[in-house]
């Protein structure tokens, strides 16, 4: 099977986020990347099947330069060769998708990968719009999948239950937790990632229609308030969460 | 850790992804399971198996299935391991410098090929035995025997505080054959071999440290390892795991420090967090100091491994600098941690323990510091 995974660089979800004086960014430098969470998972699902059914596993990423360490994690994990679309700029997920799709169209592929979302801007766009534009069909964010006869069959599970969808092949599939348990990077697939080839793909970005206006830090938390001491207090406590703090 | 130096920035991309995929490793497998474990006094085995996976054992020989990585990756690697606990990284540095280096240096071919796979999948677990309840600090006065009759040797004597010992499938074991030292291979369920485990320890307690007892113990002759000849030949063994000590003791350090940082800001008293006052930040920024210092040495110490042009002495200045930086640094966080610090829901306790086994084992502090005496002088001040 010639399978394909989408893959991006992002902060650690343990960085401290820190805006650039532009108001619209934020500060790359001191922050550690690492392949995005849920993209872990499809890779893992991308290897898990080559292992059954022989093929070849290809990431692809469009970002900095940097994001080529990203690539060579995937490699690392077992990945067979990667793309890297070079974008220095800032794209919007529509921007994304489509400098992916012209990129992913140049090859068959009989399974696209994605996270289900990529955690440093949580839009989770990119999988759904790059199947539109690719037209192929798309299941989000799977917990359980089985490939057989041309088929896919997804488990995706939502409060209370758990729906299982099929589709026919190729589709682009985005994976949530746990679809499966994604390996460590071996030392040797490490070494072994040296020689794997990264092929250089230019970046076809458009202008983005979304512009990031402003970011900003969330307010400061302040001080936590004592409603009072046991039974008595809890009317009083039900009340505020429900007036002042409307969570309830 | 804040990496003020950009230390970093002095490694390839691929000894830092050695770095972080056995971070990795460690905090999913390893961290859940310490507190427990240390209390229990127990070696998860199960976890031979994962380092193996990992390609951790034997990680520096570049054959038998073994990844090939540089000394300065193995070191990082030693270093995440024992941000967790000392008797991690004291399990890999015996497998790999002490076990599987002697027999891929000393061992025929039938004898690379049969144990050096097993070991790197962690299928098979080794030791290596060389004190000996009356010789310590000074190996070469042994008085294990070997004596060859007809197609085997007999080894008759005593090892004592040998990691892994119990749960080891093979022992590099040194003994005196015709007065000379030799190294041998011996499996365990040998008649006349036993390895009892050490009791009490309050140190290094998720490793195992065992006696190992030869009565009459019959071995092959196939099981001579036929380069392993003289003390220098175990000594050479010892400078592969004082490399990885001398790095790994860091990451114990690294653990006290963030802990005790992050403690630091959030404790109060006298109405502000103990980090804003004077003598707290002076030991702060100290460690932060020694850390740093400790790993630009061990960074240009894998180097010259690397580059095979580390002296015996280079590597007893790291091992004896580090250890004590890593130890001291312990003591100190335990101290700013308060009451805190003696129960094991922190870490600086259990590391601080750990570090007084860590000290004396390989070559003790004070031994060491002969070592550099004697290079610095030439004379030998040791008897
Ligand atoms: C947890 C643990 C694991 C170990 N694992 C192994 C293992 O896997 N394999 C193995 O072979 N060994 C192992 N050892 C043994 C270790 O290497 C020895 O304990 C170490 O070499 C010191 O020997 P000793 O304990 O007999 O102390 P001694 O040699 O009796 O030393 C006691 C004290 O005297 C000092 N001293 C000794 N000689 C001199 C001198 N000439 N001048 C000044 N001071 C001196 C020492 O510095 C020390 O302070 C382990 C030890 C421990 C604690």
């Amino acid at each position: 099977m010639n399978l394909l995974v989408c893959v991006k660089h992002v902060p650690d979800t343990e960085t401290a986020v820190r805006i650039n004086l532009d108001d619209k960014s934020i500060q790359t430098q001191d922050v550690n990347f690492i392949l995005n969470p849920y993209d872990e998972y499809a890779v893992e699902a991308a290897l898990l099947l080559k292992e059954a059914n022989g093929g070849e596993v290809t990431a692809i990423t469009m970002g900095p330069d940097a994001a080529k360490k990203t690539l060579r994690t995937t490699l690392a994990m077992g990945a067979d060769k990667a793309i890297h679309i070079a974008c220095e700029h800032t794209a919007d997920s529509g921007a994304t998708a489509k400098c992916l799709a012209k990129a992913i169209k140049e090859n068959d592929y009989d399974l696209i990968f994605c996270g289900k979302q990529a955690m440093d801007i949580d839009n989770a766009q990119v999988p759904v719009m790059l199947a539109e534009i690719l037209g192929l069909p798309n299941i989000s964010a799977i917990n359980k999948l089985e490939v057989a006869d041309g088929k896919a069959t997804a488990h995706r599970e939502f409060e209370g239950g758990v729906e299982v969808v099929e589709t026919s092949l190729p589709a682009v599939i985005s994976c949530h937790k746990g679809l499966n348990d994604p390996r460590y990077a071996s030392l040797k697939g490490i070494m072994m990632a040296k020689k794997k080839p990264i092929e250089d793909s230019g970046c076809s970005c458009s202008v983005p229609d979304i512009e990031v206006v402003k970011m900003e830090y969330p307010p400061q938390r302040s001080g936590g308030k004592i409603v009072g001491e046991g039974v008595a207090a809890v009317s009083e406590l039900v009340r505020l969460l429900h007036e002042e703090a409307k969570v309830i | 850790m804040t990496d003020l130096y950009h230390i970093d920035s002095l490694f390839s991309e691929e000894e830092l992804m050695v770095r972080d995929t056995t971070r990795e490793l460690v905090e999913n497998e390893l961290m859940p399971g310490v507190r427990d474990w240390n209390r229990e006094g127990r070696f998860p085995v199960e976890m031979a198996a994962q380092f193996g996976e990992l390609g951790i054992l034997g990680a520096t020989l570049d054959a038998y299935g073994c990844a090939g990585v540089s000394y300065n990756a193995y070191g990082l690697m030693a270093q995440e391991l024992e941000r967790c606990d000392s008797g991690f990284r004291s399990f890999t540095s015996a497998q790999n410098g002490l076990v599987m280096y002697p027999i891929y240096h000393f061992g025929s071919e039938g004898q690379k090929e049969y144990w050096l796979p097993k070991l790197a999948t962690g299928e098979a677990i080794g030791c290596f035995g060389l004190t000996e309840p009356d010789f310590g600090s000074n190996p070469g006065g042994m008085i294990t025997t070997a004596r060859q009759e007809g197609h085997e040797y007999v080894l008759n004597g005593v090892k004592r505080w040998i990691t892994n010992g119990t749960i080891a499938d093979i022992a590099v074991v040194w003994a005196k054959l015709d007065d000379k030292i030799q190294g041998f291979l011996v499996a365990k369920d040998t008649p006349g071999f036993s390895a009892p485990e050490i009791e009490g320890k309050w140190s290094l307690r998720v490793s195992v440290t065992s006696d190992l007892y030869f009565d009459e113990c019959r071995i092959p002759e196939y099981n001579l390892l036929p380069e392993a000849v003289g003390l220098k030949a175990a000594l050479m063994c010892l400078n592969q795991a004082r490399h990885s000590i001398a790095w790994g003791v860091i990451g114990a350090a690294i653990a006290c420090f963030e802990e005790a940082l992050e403690y630091s800001k959030t404790r109060i008293q006298f109405d502000k967090p103990i980090g804003g006052f004077q003598l707290v930040q002076a030991k702060l920024a100290q460690i932060w100091t020694d850390i740093t210092k400790a790993q630009l040495l061990c960074h240009r110490l894998g180097s010259l491994m690397d580059a095979g042009t580390a002296q015996p002495a280079a590597i007893s200045m790291a091992k004896r600098n580090n250890v004590a930086m890593a130890l001291n640094t312990a003591r100190v966080c335990r101290d700013i941690l308060g009451a805190s610090g003696i129960v094991d829901d922190y870490h600086a306790i259990r590391h601080m323990n750990n570090l007084e086994s860590v000290y004396t084992y390989e070559g003790t502090h004070d031994i060491h510091t002969l070592i550099l005496g004697e290079k610095l002088t030439g004379i030998p001040a040791y008897k």
